[in-house]
């Protein structure tokens, strides 16, 4: 008998509230909502980012990696945040952070490469689409100066499709002679993609200004960087950063706290770098599928299924954890092996996402995930 | 040589090559000189004959380990580098510098090549079988893995390559294979009869030799295959410096401990292989190497890569058929390549990937490469560091990862960098050299215009002739 237990921690649920927002009707002009997607590559383990401590099998399943939890900040009394997310803790306790448990898209096998690829270009099958839906995001979004960029050398998937979008990280080449570059201008004048890639990369670097860093390794300087070119009147609208290092397969609290303390970093810097556009502004933390329930051979934990996601802004109803907790018990395991998944992860973004941006939901979760039956989520923001 | 015979030759440079070089003359049978460099290849060029054997970096890893180990025995729970010793420091720093040295080989091979669609082949091979190292401890092993286990196979057959490249101490410990133990093994046994905590099966090597270099995803295996596959390799590990008594060479730095494997039957796509020791693995691989979802993966990735992005369905299915037909022999399956007519379409059909693009500089100006931690710096620079793809998929073939905006204005500054240690008399007439019939005429006028020799090179290797083949 599976037991099951429905967990809203810290507020009230949300019926069917505002279908379509007043708000809908005047947005007219360009968007002064700022969206950031952190993609974390490499499956990150859900049950170290957020311990599901009230778990009674927990302990059973995976003792040599609950180090460190029995002091860690809970979110309502059943999840405990991993130790190394204080800045996250922060932003949960001021009711900034919304947490997602046992979410999965729709992706339901175990290679890093095909989830994120479904993860990214929204589809139902690996590699069947080629653009991404933060791209299409643009496309619903009001036209103007909205700019999609990410915050590395080439464009990630997600990202890629008929608008064009910016990439930017910063570099320790010496920056090229102003003539030349002029001069290039003129050489890729005929040549619609390479002036296209080329007035894209001018624009985004005047708006970078003299940046010093010279390369993404500080995971602080890299969420400083990230909120200073979402910032003002022409700083992006619609912004990725890529977080690595997620697949423990061994030794893995090591490995794995110094992650999530650059992580952790990263959004703490985000979220003070906004300074008030921090209300204007959704982040949404994503992996591609979690990690096995049990701690594997070799002390870490293998490719699994469901994980946990963050929404995190000014605007999140914060402070909770929204799960319809499968329990991990062995018989409740996905697979007798992994978190089973209860709640379409691209419901989540959707939702939140259709909120933020004041879009039909509907709508939303059509254009970002078109073959996805599912129905977005509500109430993720105050709106 | 005019017309149709120019332009194959430009397209044998730089598509099937990695450009052309001034001294070049255009081949007169370009076909024919693709596949004569078959004959002609050396695994070992004189560029890379400093570079460690396979023992040779394990016995390095050994000094390093030994000295990790005193240290953690002497400092117990002093983890970090802050308590690294002088020696420690030292061995770290010969490594950062081994590192830096083979990626800098690697380039020169590519550069002074005389056989360069046989090197983009090594470099297809090393990315198919791709090793990520970011860890000082490990960095020996990625130039190792392709010096060693890549460029000897690359003209064999396809299982040869397989097996040396999948069991390679490289990749074994880039996907934990030295650390998977049979959960009812002897030493499990014995370890759970003492109470100490078992040790146990780690199914990343078992995937991704399904997943990326052989079968291809979704290609009919399941968890249950990875598995199975994955109990039948515990016992095979890496020889030299885990002191296991009963270890038993393998070759090439590999070796196979009875006690760490699983016995018994495995059964992998329906077919059940009996216990064989380290044969029953050796038995699986060889399955896989022969199964029809492997050669479509391979003539797919092959195709891809020298043909476009999206190659044509009939040309994936000749390639498919020379590898199926000769049971994987690889120099059938680049002679079906080099005779499809879908490689030899005009006009570029695929974007540079930085590696390329940067082999193409330095060959194209001819001058001397710049020094080891400047060709690094630039690769690094330029978004595609050597051997560090972050994952074992490898980089991405494909022109949406590639043509970004903020990687182009990089190859802008990277090629103003190397333009201005070059030293060419005549810009212009160079490029028409090294694009014959195929140099646009508003790079031209651009070159022509310049207003100096180092920006006039500067363009050339920013032009979109140098960007795309």
């Amino acid at each position: 008998m599976i037991q099951r237990r429905s967990l809203l921690v810290g507020a009230a649920s949300f019926g069917a509230a505002s279908l379509i927002s007043p708000v809908i009707a005047h947005a007219a002009a360009e968007t002064d909502q700022r969206l950031l997607f952190v993609i974390q590559r490499g499956a990150a383990d859900g049950l170290a980012l957020l311990a599901p401590v009230g778990d009674p099998h927990l302990t059973a399943l995976r003792e040599p990696l609950l180090k460190g939890y029995d002091a860690a900040p809970r979110i309502g009394s059943f999840f405990a945040l991993h130790p190394a997310l204080g800045q996250v803790n922060a932003m949960a306790q001021s009711g900034e952070a919304l947490f997602a448990h046992g979410v999965a898209s729709a992706y339901r096998d175990r290679s890093h490469f095909d989830g994120q690829n479904l993860l990214e270009t929204g589809g139902l099958r690996a590699y069947e689409r080629r653009d991404g839906w933060l791209n299409r995001l643009l496309g619903l979004l009001p036209t103007g100066e909205t700019r999609g960029l990410a915050l590395s050398t080439t464009v990630p998937q997600a990202l890629q499709g008929p608008r064009p979008v910016g990439s930017y990280a910063p570099s320790a080449l010496p920056d090229a002679d102003g003539a030349l570059i002029d001069r290039v201008s003129a050489l890729y004048a005929g040549d619609p993609q390479l002036s296209s890639l080329w007035q894209e990369a001018l624009q985004t670097r005047g708006m970078a200004g003299n940046v010093t860093l010279k390369n993404l390794r500080n995971a602080q300087q890299t969420g400083a960087l990230a909120a200073s070119l979402m910032q003002g009147p022409k700083g992006a609208r619609v912004m990725m950063v890529e977080s690595e290092g997620w697949d423990s397969h061994a030794n893995q609290p090591g490995q794995l706290g110094r992650t999530v303390a650059a992580l952790d970093a990263l959004l703490g810097a985000v979220r003070s770098g906004l300074g008030a556009d921090w209300n204007r502004t959704l982040v949404i933390v994503a992996t591609e599928f979690g990690r096995t329930a049990r701690v594997n051979g070799t002390g870490g934990t293998d490719h699994g299924t469901a994980s946990a996601a963050m929404l995190l802004g000014g605007r999140v109803r914060g402070g909770r954890v929204l799960a319809d907790w499968p329990g991990l018990a062995a018989s409740q395991l996905y697979q007798d092996r992994d978190l089973a998944p209860t709640i379409a992860l691209e419901s989540v973004i959707a939702g939140a996402v259709a909120e933020h941006f004041a879009l039909d939901p509907a709508h939303t979760l059509a254009t970002l995930f078109p073959e996805r039956k599912i129905a977005p989520r509500e109430g993720l923001l105050r709106v | 040589m005019h017309g149709a015979a120019m332009q194959d030759a430009a397209i044998a440079w730089s598509r099937f090559g990695s450009g052309a070089r001034p001294q070049d003359r255009p081949p007169a049978d370009p076909r024919r000189w693709l596949l004569g460099q078959m004959d002609r290849f050396a695994p070992r060029p004189a560029a890379l004959a400093q570079t460690d054997t396979t023992d040779q970096a394990i016995v390095q890893y050994k000094i390093l380990d030994d000295v990790q180990r005193e240290r953690r025995k002497t400092m117990p729970g002093k983890n970090s580098e802050a308590f690294q010793t002088e020696r420690e420091k030292d061995l770290n720093r010969q490594g950062r510098e081994f590192y830096v040295t083979s990626v800098h080989a690697r380039m020169a091979a590519a550069v002074e090549s005389e056989t360069p669609f046989i090197e983009r082949l090594v470099h297809f091979w090393a990315n198919h079988f791709a090793i990520s190292y970011g860890r000082l401890q490990t960095m020996r092993f990625a130039p190792v893995h392709e010096f060693n286990a890549i460029r000897p196979h690359v003209l064999g057959n396809f299982r040869d390559l397989l097996v040396a490249a999948s069991l390679h101490p490289a990749m074994q410990m880039f996907l934990d294979q030295a650390q998977s133990i049979g959960p009812n093994s002897p030493f499990t046994r014995r370890r759970e009869n003492r109470g100490q905590p078992g040790a146990g099966l780690n199914e990343n090597l078992a995937r991704e030799i399904m997943e990326l270099h052989t079968l291809g995803v979704r290609s009919g295996y399941s968890q249950q295959d990875v598995t199975e596959f994955a109990r039948a390799l515990t016992g095979w590990t890496v020889d030299g410096f885990r002191r296991m008594r009963t270890l038993q060479p393998m070759g090439e730095g590999r070796g196979y401990v009875p006690e760490l494997h699983e016995p018994g039957t495995r059964r992998v796509m329906g077919k059940a292989y009996p216990d064989t020791g380290p044969k029953q693995a050796l038995a699986i691989l060889d399955d896989l190497a022969a199964h029809p979802a492997t050669a479509k993966h391979v003539a797919t990735k092959l195709a891809q890569h020298f043909a476009g992005d999206d190659p044509p369905a009939a040309m994936i299915g000749r390639l498919e058929m020379a590898f199926a037909s000769t049971g994987g022999d690889l120099p059938s399956v680049y002679r079906a390549l080099v005779a499809s007519p879908e490689a030899w379409v005009a006009g570029p059909v695929k974007f540079l990937q930085p590696w390329e693009w940067a082999v193409a500089s330095f060959r194209a100006l001819g001058a001397p490469l710049p020094a080891p931690a400047v060709v690094n710096g630039l690769l690094d620079q330029l978004g595609q560091p050597t051997w560090k793809p972050g994952s074992p998929a490898g980089w991405t073939d494909k022109a949406e990862a590639w043509a970004a905006p903020d990687a182009l204005m990089r190859r802008v500054e990277a090629g103003e960098r190397i333009a201005r240690s070059a030293q060419v008399e005549d810009v212009p007439a160079l490029a028409e050299k090294l694009f014959p019939g195929g140099l646009g005429a508003a790079t031209l006028a651009q070159l022509r215009r310049a207003e100096s020799v180092t920006q006039s090179t500067a363009l050339l290797l920013a032009s979109p002739e140098m960007m795309r083949r």
